[in-house]
């Protein structure tokens, strides 16, 4: 179609492309901004303008299914007296029970416990079926504090205080009415139906001088047992990184602008914070110049998709990454056999983002409960657990071909940027030079 | 920890006494958490505490803690089942995300006393400042002077009792939780407006009262709730977003 209207002379505006004119009219028509899930979808630097360089005369591989090559990552050394062993460097991101179903929420659980990592609670509390499933569990502490529950607290592995997330840095949550079923709604204690607002601040502190004072409360509430995370999204990240240190986080979780998320505005989504390659490097320089690099474990999420993402997060400094809607890809989303239902909604497979909306075909971001019913968490368990499974492999399989023996051993040094934008923001040399733009000699 | 034993002459349950001024907190909240409940004394004495923060925290048993003086952030919090008082002042979020059992502040509370908290009963005989009830999921609360600005914003279950007077935006973005007012009310938050005080609600008053020990006239005070606006959003209400 398109390729007609040019015959015809006829010429798109980049300024004013379709997707634009279609969001005035729908703005002129509703009178309501737009909210739906996923995270940003505009091109940004991302992990694609990065390469690894392999190994040849200098340095020497190792060899693909015999050597060794490491992938276990410990998390939450520096405090806590339980800290956690996961055998892969991926974890399951936060996402809430209400925004996802129950089974999906199981399904995540069994697919992260089967491939030997970690999965975490969200906006919402923590349910029976999750922790059940889930090994290794971290809970979510979050402004909202819906479901917050010091037994469950004490219940979870690891605790995860959240001041934000990639998809919306300094925004609260939102969860539409339609996905307030009675359990949702008696977990959150909300009217059944209501359309619910997650505060943008916690309720009791605020800063990096109470936030010291609330993680203390946490460990001791908990006896200093668990690993405290602190979540940020990413914006200021150096400074951030650093204060969240300085409060006591035993880990610290940058995400992304690319993040997903279950509901947010699109404005929102697109156009704040900063994306997942520019914060890395922020991140690392903050832990480095506090000498707390690696005894300060660093988590990053937004946009990881491949084994080349996990293996590129980490060379640049990250112990471990965190995912959410590839996870979700892997339960079932977006998959093509919903096609016809997608577009029954106004949406195409391989375009859905309405995971606000609660009509997922796929069973997965729904509260109705045949669609729910949809996902059977045990077959959604071993997807999610075969597509950690093939990150992994393909991280080592980079990782030997840089000749590491760990997945650890990976460094900046290893890798050279394709664009100028990515070179600046991932600190690594434009591919075929030796220049950092922006770095100071 | 030394001091664990001791008997103040004007107890009439023998208590442990635990001194913040030779004990650290963490060694109190984890003798106060000690699992073994045989083992454990009912009523507990704290001395000095000098404003240490999250003192008697995660409480999960029915034990009678006294603390003497003023505290910092956090005392109580996410309590369960206790019964806390402080004879003196206490700082941020006292009994924040409270579940169960009673916190009683002789003196007053600074900001977001009771914020999320999901049930027991909070007394503060004094002054609370702003952000009391922040959230409130259930929990009582009952004011004997006067609370700060956007005291039960959010407020989701719960009642919040105020014998003095509340600042501004009281209840904005209420959703069911139920406010009583016996003063003025400098202004109140989007969303919150006064309702009729029929009888039922005269006689939940005096329930409150009566356990918060206070002695005031329920017929004295007013009553506000959610107007229910906000529920959904809708463009016509933008202004009040
Ligand atoms: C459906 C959905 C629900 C989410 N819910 C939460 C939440 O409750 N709390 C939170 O901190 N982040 C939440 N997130 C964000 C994720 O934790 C994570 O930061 C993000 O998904 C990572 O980016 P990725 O989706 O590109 O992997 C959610 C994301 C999605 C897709």
């Amino acid at each position: 179609m398109y390729d007609d209207l040019s015959a015809l002379g006829l010429r798109e505006s980049a300024t004013f492309d379709r997707a634009t004119i279609h969001g005035i009219q729908r703005a002129a028509t509703t009178g309501v901004y737009d909210i739906r899930g996923w995270g940003a979808k505009r091109r940004l630097p991302h992990f694609d303008d990065l390469l690894f360089l392999g190994a040849s005369m200098s340095r020497y591989p190792l060899e693909g299914y015999r050597e060794r090559c490491g992938t276990d990552v410990i998390l939450g050394t520096r405090n806590a007296r339980y800290p956690l062993h996961l055998d892969i460097p991926v974890t399951i991101a936060g996402m809430s029970f209400g925004s996802l179903s129950a089974n999906a929420k199981e399904a995540l659980g069994r697919g992260a416990t089967t491939a030997g990592t970690s999965t975490t609670t969200g906006d919402g509390g923590m349910t029976p079926e999750e922790r059940g499933q889930s090994k290794t569990l971290v809970y979510q502490y979050l402004p909202s504090r819906y479901g917050m529950n010091p037994d469950d607290l004490r219940k979870a592995d690891a605790i995860e205080v959240v001041l934000g997330q990639g998809a919306k840095p300094g925004g609260g949550g939102m969860l539409l009415g339609q996905k307030i079923t009675d359990r949702v709604a008696g977990m959150r204690t909300l009217p059944v139906g209501v359309d619910q607002r997650s505060a943008c601040r916690h309720p009791d502190w605020t800063g990096p001088d109470d936030l010291t004072i609330k993680i203390l409360e946490l460990r001791e509430i908990t006896d200093w047992e668990k690993p405290v995370y602190v979540k940020i999204g990413a914006t200021r990240t150096y400074y951030d990184v650093k204060l969240a240190v300085h409060a006591g986080a035993d880990v610290v979780v940058v995400d992304g602008m690319q993040g997903g998320t279950a509901a947010t505005q699109e404005v929102f989504i697109e156009h704040v914070g900063i994306p997942t390659l520019a914060a890395i490097p922020q991140a690392v320089q903050a832990l480095q110049e506090l000498g707390v690099h690696r005894q300060v474990q660093l988590i990053v999420s937004g946009g990881i998709r491949t084994g080349a993402d996990v293996a590129k997060a980490i060379a640049l400094g990250a112990d471990a990454v965190a995912i959410g809607t590839a996870a979700l890809i892997a339960l079932g989303d977006n998959h093509p056999r919903h096609d016809a239902e997608y577009r029954a909604l106004g949406s195409a497979a391989g375009y859905f983002d309405d995971f606000q909306d609660g009509r997922d075909p796929a069973g997965i971001s729904t509260q109705d409960e045949v669609l729910a019913a949809r996902l059977d968490p045990v077959e959604g368990g071993r997807r999610l657990a075969n597509y950690l499974r093939v990150l992994t492999m393909e991280a080592q399989t980079i990782a030997r071909a840089c000749g590491k023996a760990h997945l650890h051993h990976l460094e900046p040094e290893d890798l050279v940027a394709l664009t100028l934008e990515s070179a600046a923001m991932a600190r690594v040399p434009l591919a075929g030079t030796d220049w950092i733009p922006g770095a100071h000699p | 920890m030394e001091a664990l034993t001791g008997t103040p002459p004007e107890a009439t349950v023998p208590a442990t006494v635990v001194d913040l001024g030779s004990s650290s907190v963490r060694d109190l909240n984890q003798a106060l958490h000690a699992p073994d409940a045989a083992l454990r004394a009912t009523h507990w004495r704290v001395l000095n505490p000098r404003g240490a923060h999250s003192v008697a925290c995660g409480l999960t048993e029915d034990l009678s803690v006294d603390i003497e003086g003023h505290v910092g952030y956090y005392c109580a919090g996410m309590n369960q089942r206790a019964t806390v008082a402080v004879h003196g002042n206490a700082g941020v979020g006292v009994a924040e995300n409270m579940m169960s059992g009673t916190v009683r502040v002789r003196g007053n509370a600074s900001q977001s006393a009771g914020a999320t908290a999901h049930g027991g009963l909070i007394v503060v005989e004094g002054d609370a400042a702003a952000r009391c009830g922040i959230s409130m999921k259930g929990v009582d609360i009952v004011v004997g002077g006067s609370v700060g600005h956007m005291s039960a914003f959010m407020g989701q279950a719960g009642r919040l009792v105020v014998c003095g007077d509340a600042g501004d935006g009281l209840g904005d973005s209420l959703y069911e939780a139920r406010l009583y007012v016996k003063g003025t009310v400098k202004s109140l938050g989007a969303d919150c407006v006064e309702k009729p005080v029929r009888e039922e609600h005269l006689a939940e008053l005096a329930e409150l009262l009566k356990a918060a020990e206070i002695d005031e006239d329920p017929a004295a005070f007013r009553r506000y709730g959610s107007a229910r606006g906000l529920y959904h959003f809708q463009v016509d209400n933008a202004g009040a977003y």
